[in-house]
């Protein structure tokens, strides 16, 4: 029996893009719902119903939320091809760790720079400066975070990427000259089909944004 | 009677391993910390032998600063030299490592709604309760929505189970195991009941349940100790409030 997939999600939306990349890694074909978040549809609402928030995974009927945990989910079912996991679990644990770091921090810390007022701006520039010194540390010489693999980590965060245009523009600072080994790793993700079918070009989500806070009353 | 001779020997067996390959496994923890006790009540349910290290937050020790230098937190488990991080994720190593007792199901979509409601207690229930205990009046009885929308959702996830892992504890319940401790405190020092039998039969007979099991019962850290911190931060949260 052929599987049942369907994603709701948002296209300018780094946890939804996440799924989209690991259903791509895994050559899956799926059903996409882009849903409107200022009007949630019935079967959102009914698929997550505690959180009420994209993306959510539906699989034969069945629903998982929370973007890493859906990723983590497509790699055990899928496990016949690309690997998004290590197996030692060691690694295992330190791939689990940094996309731990990666949720916990960047989301709140772009909201700084792009919805915030001009004090805040400069306290989220310096965040996330710091925090994007600190994974292209643990990035190394690699060419993924994951070795020699585009892995797990590498899902967190690349999905991140095509806002980086939309931070640099807010907050007046370039990535680039600040972590220019991540932005080639942002580079080299691009290079790979899974990745650029599924990150929203940086301009459209610049528009976006500027759209938002309009909406928001800060522009 | 079977299935415990089983666990006994498993958990011999595992002792015996450890001795022979000469593990160490160390855990960085504070007495009082929920999310440490996490650990504390998974390597005893694996049977695993550990040293504890305890730490004072106020003058954290060097070896805490250079295992986790991104946090600065604890739990960290330390195994043959090698740090790990974050509970959750200590909780996942460890259960990926030893795998008697298992702690996650093995089923992939049962182990998503695992991490799911793990996540969910991290993200938003500690916070909705804690909201709770340091707020008074209006702003309490607001704060009281959120936590009891919450509470529910936990309420209605253990239906027709003893525990959150089903017959056995598992890694929700270790996860919202600080439940069973805190909210009794927190009720005493606030007066105001958070968990009521009435309202919350299942979540209530949980608290019960996983509280009296023996590993739990012999690892909660001293009440008087736990009363007196929780007091002293919710004076000082509302001596910070007031200025």
């Amino acid at each position: 029996m052929a599987d049942e997939i369907v994603l709701l999600s948002t296209w300018p939306s780094m946890f939804g893009n996440r799924v989209r990349v690991a259903l791509a890694e895994k050559g899956l074909k799926y059903e996409y719902k882009e849903e409107d978040l200022w009007n949630k549809s019935p079967l959102l609402l009914m698929m997550n119903p505690v959180h009420k928030k994209i993306p959510v995974l539906i699989h034969n009927g069945k629903p998982i939320s929370e973007s890493m945990i859906i990723v983590e989910y497509i790699d055990e079912v899928w496990n016949h091809k690309s690997p998004l996991l290590p197996t030692d679990p060691y690694q295992r644990a330190q791939a689990r760790f940094w996309a731990d770091y990666v949720d916990k921090k960047l989301y709140d810390i772009g909201k700084k720079i792009i919805w915030s007022t001009k004090g805040e701006q400069e306290t989220g520039k310096k965040e996330l400066i710091e925090c994007l010194k600190l994974l292209e540390g643990e990035l190394g010489d690699n060419p993924y975070f994951g070795g020699e693999n585009f892995g797990f980590v590498d899902v967190s965060l690349v999905t991140f990427s095509c806002w980086f245009h939309t931070y640099e523009s807010y907050g007046n600072f370039s990535i680039e000259t600040e972590c220019p080994k991540l932005v080639a790793w942002t580079k080299r993700c691009l290079e790979k089909e899974s990745v650029s079918s599924s990150l929203a070009d940086p301009h459209k989500i610049h528009d976006f944004a500027s759209g938002v806070r309009k909406r928001l009353g800060i522009e | 009677m079977c299935i415990k001779k089983g666990i006994s020997a498993a958990i011999a067996f595992a002792r015996y391993d450890q001795n022979i390959m000469g593990e160490e496994v160390k855990l960085f923890r504070t007495w009082s910390s929920p999310f440490a006790l996490r650990i504390v009540w998974a390597l005893r349910i694996k049977g695993i032998e550990y040293q504890t290290v305890f730490e004072d937050i106020s003058n954290k020790s060097p070896s805490l600063l250079q295992y986790n230098p991104v946090h600065r937190k604890v739990p960290v488990l330390l195994h043959n030299g090698r740090p790990i991080a974050e509970s959750l994720v200590i909780l996942e190593y460890i259960d990926e490592t030893w795998k008697q007792a298992p702690l996650l199901p093995v089923d992939p979509h049962e182990r998503a709604m695992a991490r799911f409601w793990a996540k969910f207690g991290d993200d938003k229930v500690l916070g909705s309760i804690w909201s709770v205990f340091i707020k008074q009046g209006k702003e309490q009885e607001e704060a009281m929505v959120p936590a009891m929308e919450n509470l529910k959702f936990l309420e209605e996830e253990l239906k027709g189970k003893k525990f959150f892992g089903g017959e056995t504890i598992g890694f929700v319940d270790l996860a919202l195991g600080w439940l069973a401790n805190l909210i009794g405190l927190l009720e005493e020092i606030v007066g105001l009941k958070v968990v009521d039998g009435e309202k919350l039969p299942l979540l209530s007979a949980w608290m019960q349940e996983f509280g009296d099991a023996p590993i739990i019962k012999d690892n909660w850290p001293a009440r008087d100790g736990m009363i007196l911190k929780f007091q002293a931060l919710r004076d000082a949260t509302f001596a910070a409030a007031s200025k």
